[in-house]
């Protein structure tokens, strides 16, 4: 076939980009070399409109061993142990195909992180679905639930946390970023870079097929409402293929045979080649007819942009090629020299005895374009006034009930309780706690991970809303008694093309590199999806973060359940009375203008560090970070988990009641305390300038707030726990 | 005491096996599905997971592995052979023990805490065992045991039900059933009572930071019954 510029248009490039394609080769490109170029150069995979931004996201620490750049990142967590992290978005893919578009999204994320070396340890995920009355809510819902147990629960890979919301924005385009965490020793990492000359190139792992060509590409447009059609560029996964994958690498690795391996994610065997050759500065050369395919009369097009799951490549050194294939014999996977390593710097694909493709590999990724898109600030709203007529009529109880089953606060077991979180055996606290936590396996230390996003303030104001994420990482990581080390970032946006789309990216990105800067909670990985957009309307700006935390022993964690009746209740941070963008504000009040709480970093830092050396010095019992729905949801969370109640005391504050306890004021933390260590308490917060509220104390059921207002425990379990399994199970 | 766990491609609960027969006294080696002769062992385990991936009716294709011949010699010999979870899946497969294991009555995949009540404490599993409530933890999509009328017969006339589901007060009735089991039925045994396959994980619950503690509870009394 004849490659002209309105093919290059159907491959997603524009008119420039195809241009510089021919300046850059010196002639018209053939068809297969245009398929490399537009899967190496649209946006999922060149990062063109964003990569000028993450620039400055802050991405180096004494932990850090590896950062962005990478299949993933890598922290030290102490003798000689190491956590590889990263997350990942497969929105586009889940929408058209929820099942396997959430299950591929987990094989690929876990692919990840075993090709460095790591044994996956613990899944998080954090998903996003338009509003329950939306007709398709339900379904998606369900089945990338299905998908993400289906993959994660058959490799026996705990799923130990996650979030779920649901909001109109997006209804045309639900968004799943799964996020995997491994454990490898520090010497044992592996790497994308290829090194030295003619070594063999290996594939393993699935047969190549159809499915997923131009699945890059897909998730670098926008949808229309033909987007039904694309159908058949969502890809299968197999966990069983991908368990034996993981097997039989881990087994190659404990060798030395492995000079480098990437595993062929988004655009394939074209990006994953083209990686390791660009990264050793090396060339490859490959012979398409060796790789293993499932179809008969595959084109080298569609074997270098087919996206089947579960493929490695792989460059050994020479020689060992024999005992790598046994390993691969013993698993049952396929094994093929495909290639090897040349100097010429060019891809050169070889199918038949002739030469269907030679692209110097400098002009598929440096060369690759860049564009600093223009972009609109986003202006702070203006703040709304509350006063008494606010409040009239409302009851705090009748408030509470409501708030606990709304559906972005409420339980959410019915989707957790599908996913396995206890194989391996070291989950030591569950989904529905502030962070997930495993212990690191036959020793004293745990991992505590958690992801969290806040689309309703990122979309009120981009740049406080993306610190605002950062800090919340950071809260959850503390709140079980974990040393935040570092985080990875899943950015879902509308499309960068538009500029406000492009500004809410920008400043988002901005508030995190902030927040992420001055906590000393630096970004090692991360993904970008731009173009979540169907008909025009753009979902709401959706950053994702994932923090990994370390708690050095692990019987020193904390739980958010109450423990002993009579212990007094601290707020930790100052509570200022801020309602706007609320979740009370926005659902009870029905006010949705106004800008988010403010961030203020200082006290974030001091808050935190502070509670963590209270916890470090055994003289908290419990601890629950303040999020949506405030003090009031944050203490009831805390009771339901322990089935215990709160008697609190009448406060002397400035603010409404309802300001106090419902507002979503930042940096502040519910902790529990025994009677004889409040005087120590009250020093250590006092000395390090921390200001705290004395709540309450516990009582063994109920919640009083005052005379009037008594609220039993297991009404309050009824409306946290029942809207979600009603609303699925109906 | 010697164990043996089997590892099927697929099996992603045989580590975790491994951890807790060690702990709780066990030497045990682990074996591949490809091998064809079972270490000498006291009691050999069939873990869970998804073996061959479960593509077909689950455990069928492990039912037919190379291994399986020997296992099931050394069950007919009286060797004690226990499977949890896909394990109790094979087991029905190559038919040691009765009955097949349909999918959960919502069609849901399952995980978390539930009571089970032990139903025939006169074996080497149970006798002696300080609790006849044990809180347990199931992980399974396919754990709805079903049988024919005739092979329930069977099963009651041979006490060959090992544990129901029940309410943490040790009421069986449908309302703690969380895959709709027959009469509740989460283990149960062949004839002999030398060969038990259960839903729950026991090796899941055996330190109180996990879910729970009740698994050692099973564990300790087995290896002390077995010496």
């Amino acid at each position: 076939m004849e490659v002209n510029e309105n093919i290059a248009l159907e491959h997603g490039l524009n008119k420039p980009e195809y241009k510089k394609i021919c300046e850059l080769l010196k002639r018209t490109p053939n068809i297969t070399e245009l398929g490399i170029f537009s899967a190496m150069w649209n946006e999922h995979c060149s990062y063109k409109s964003s990569r000028l931004h993450l620039k400055n996201l802050p991405t180096k620490g004494k932990k850090v061993i590896q950062g962005p750049g990478e299949n993933a990142g890598v922290i030290d967590i102490g003798d000689d142990d190491a956590i590889v992290f990263k997350i990942e978005s497969h929105n586009h893919p889940s929408f058209i195909e929820p099942y396997q578009g959430a299950a591929t999204g987990v094989g690929g994320i876990m692919r990840d992180v075993f090709t460095m070396g790591a044994r996956p340890i613990a899944n998080l995920n954090s998903i996003h679905f338009g509003s329950p009355q939306h007709k398709k809510t339900k379904n998606l819902l369900r089945g990338v639930v299905q998908g993400i147990g289906g993959y994660g629960n058959c490799i026996g890979v705990p799923t130990i946390g996650g979030q779920t919301s649901f909001d109109e924005s997006y209804n045309g385009n639900i968004l799943v970023n799964a996020m995997t965490l491994g454990l490898v020793k520090k010497n044992k990492i592996f790497y994308s870079k290829a090194a030295g000359v003619n070594k063999p190139v290996i594939y393993v792992g699935s047969k190549t097929g159809r499915d997923g060509i131009h699945g890059a590409s897909m998730a670098s447009a926008v949808f229309d409402e033909k987007i039904e059609e694309k159908k058949p560029t969502v890809q299968v996964g197999d966990p069983f293929t991908e368990k034996l994958l993981l097997e039989a690498c881990l087994e190659l690795m404990e060798g030395d045979s492995i000079i480098s391996i990437q595993d062929m994610g988004a655009a394939g065997l074209t990006s994953s080649s083209i990686e390791m050759a660009s990264k050793g500065k090396l060339g490859i050369e490959l012979n398409l007819n060796k790789v293993p395919c499932r179809e008969s009369n595959m084109t080298p097009y569609e074997i270098m942009l087919s996206e089947s799951q579960e493929r490695m490549l792989i460059v050994l050194e020479n020689g060992k090629e024999k005992d790598a294939k046994k390993i691969f014999d013993k698993w049952n996977l396929d094994f093929s020299i495909i290639g090897k390593t040349t100097n010429s710097k060019k891809i050169e694909l070889f199918y038949d005895d002739k030469k269907v493709a030679e692209i110097p590999v400098d002009t598929l990724v440096e060369n690759s374009p860049m564009y600093d898109r223009k972009w609109k600030k986003t202006k702070l709203p203006k703040k709304n006034k509350f006063s008494k007529e606010n409040f009239k009529n409302l009851k705090i109880g009748n408030v509470l009930t409501k708030l606990l089953s709304n559906p972005n606060i409420c339980n959410k077991e019915w989707i957790w309780e599908q996913y396995d979180h206890t194989v391996m055996g070291d989950t030591i606290q569950k989904p529905g706690s502030d962070s997930g936590i495993v212990r690191v396996h036959g020793t004293d230390k745990a991992v505590a991970a958690t992801v969290d996003s806040s689309a309703v303030y990122c979309f009120a104001h981009p740049l406080t809303g993306g610190k605002q994420v950062v800090c919340e990482s950071w809260r959850n990581l503390i709140s079980v008694g974990a040393e935040p080390i570092a985080i990875t970032n899943c950015l879902n946006f509308g499309n960068p093309e538009k500029d406000t789309n492009m500004g809410e990216f920008v400043e988002c990105v901005q508030g995190i590199g902030e927040a992420s800067k001055y906590l000393n909670f630096p970004v090692v990985s991360g993904n970008v999806s731009f173009y979540n957009e169907t008909k025009d309307k753009g979902i709401k700006p959706t950053p994702a973060i994932g923090g990994v935390g370390l708690i050095k022993n692990f019987k020193n964690m904390i739980t958010m359940d109450f423990k002993k009746v009579d212990n007094i209740v601290l707020v930790i941070g100052k509570t200022e009375g801020s309602l706007d963008q609320s979740v009370f504000a926005r659902e009870i009040l029905n006010i949705k203008n106004g800008p988010p709480p403010e961030i203020n970093l200082f006290n974030e830092k001091n808050n935190g560090e502070t509670v963590l050396n209270l916890i470090k010095k055994k003289l908290i019992m419990s601890a629950h970070d303040i999020s949506l729905g405030g003090i009031m949801v944050a203490i009831a969370k805390m009771c339901i988990k322990a089935k215990k109640g709160i008697k609190l005391k009448k406060t002397n504050q400035l603010i409404n009641q309802f300001q106090y306890l419902f507002s979503e004021d930042q940096g502040r933390y519910i902790v529990e305390i025994e009677k004889d260590k409040f005087q120590e308490v009250k020093e250590m917060l006092n000395k390090s300038s921390v200001h705290y509220d004395e709540l309450g104390h516990i009582l063994d059921k109920d919640i009083i707030i005052d005379d009037k207002t008594k609220l039993s425990i297991d009404d309050l379990v009824k409306s946290n726990y029942t809207w979600l399994k009603g609303y699925m199970d109906k | 005491m010697n164990s043996s766990v089997i590892i099927f491609p697929g099996s992603n609960c045989d580590r975790d096996m491994a951890v807790a027969l060690k702990k709780f006294g066990f030497k045990n080696k682990m074996v591949w599905h490809n091998d064809t002769e079972l270490p000498k062992s006291d009691l050999v385990v069939l873990p869970g997971g998804f073996s061959y991936g479960d593509y077909l009716r689950c455990g069928s294709m492990a039912s037919k592995s190379k291994i399986i011949d020997s296992v099931i010699k050394f069950a007919k010999s009286g060797g004690l052979l226990l499977g949890i979870c896909n394990g109790f899946q094979i087991l029905t497969e190559t038919e040691l023990l009765p009955g097949v294991l349909l999918k959960n009555k919502y069609s849901k995949f399952i995980c978390k805490n539930v009571f089970v009540k032990i139903n025939n404490s006169e074996n080497k599993y149970f006798k002696n065992i300080k609790k006849n409530i044990l809180e347990l933890h199931i992980a399974h999509n396919e754990g709805n045991f079903f049988c024919s009328n005739d092979q329930m017969k069977e099963i009651n006339d041979n006490n060959q039900i090992a544990v129901h589901y029940c309410s943490q007060n040790g009421e069986i009735e449908d309302s703690f059933n969380p895959n709709g089991a027959i009469k509740n039925i989460a283990g149960l045994f062949n004839k002999e009572k030398n060969i038990l396959g259960m839903m729950p994980h026991p090796e899941r619950m055996i330190d109180n930071y996990l879910s729970g503690e009740d698994g050692s509870i099973f564990f300790q009394n087995l290896i002390n019954n077995l010496k």
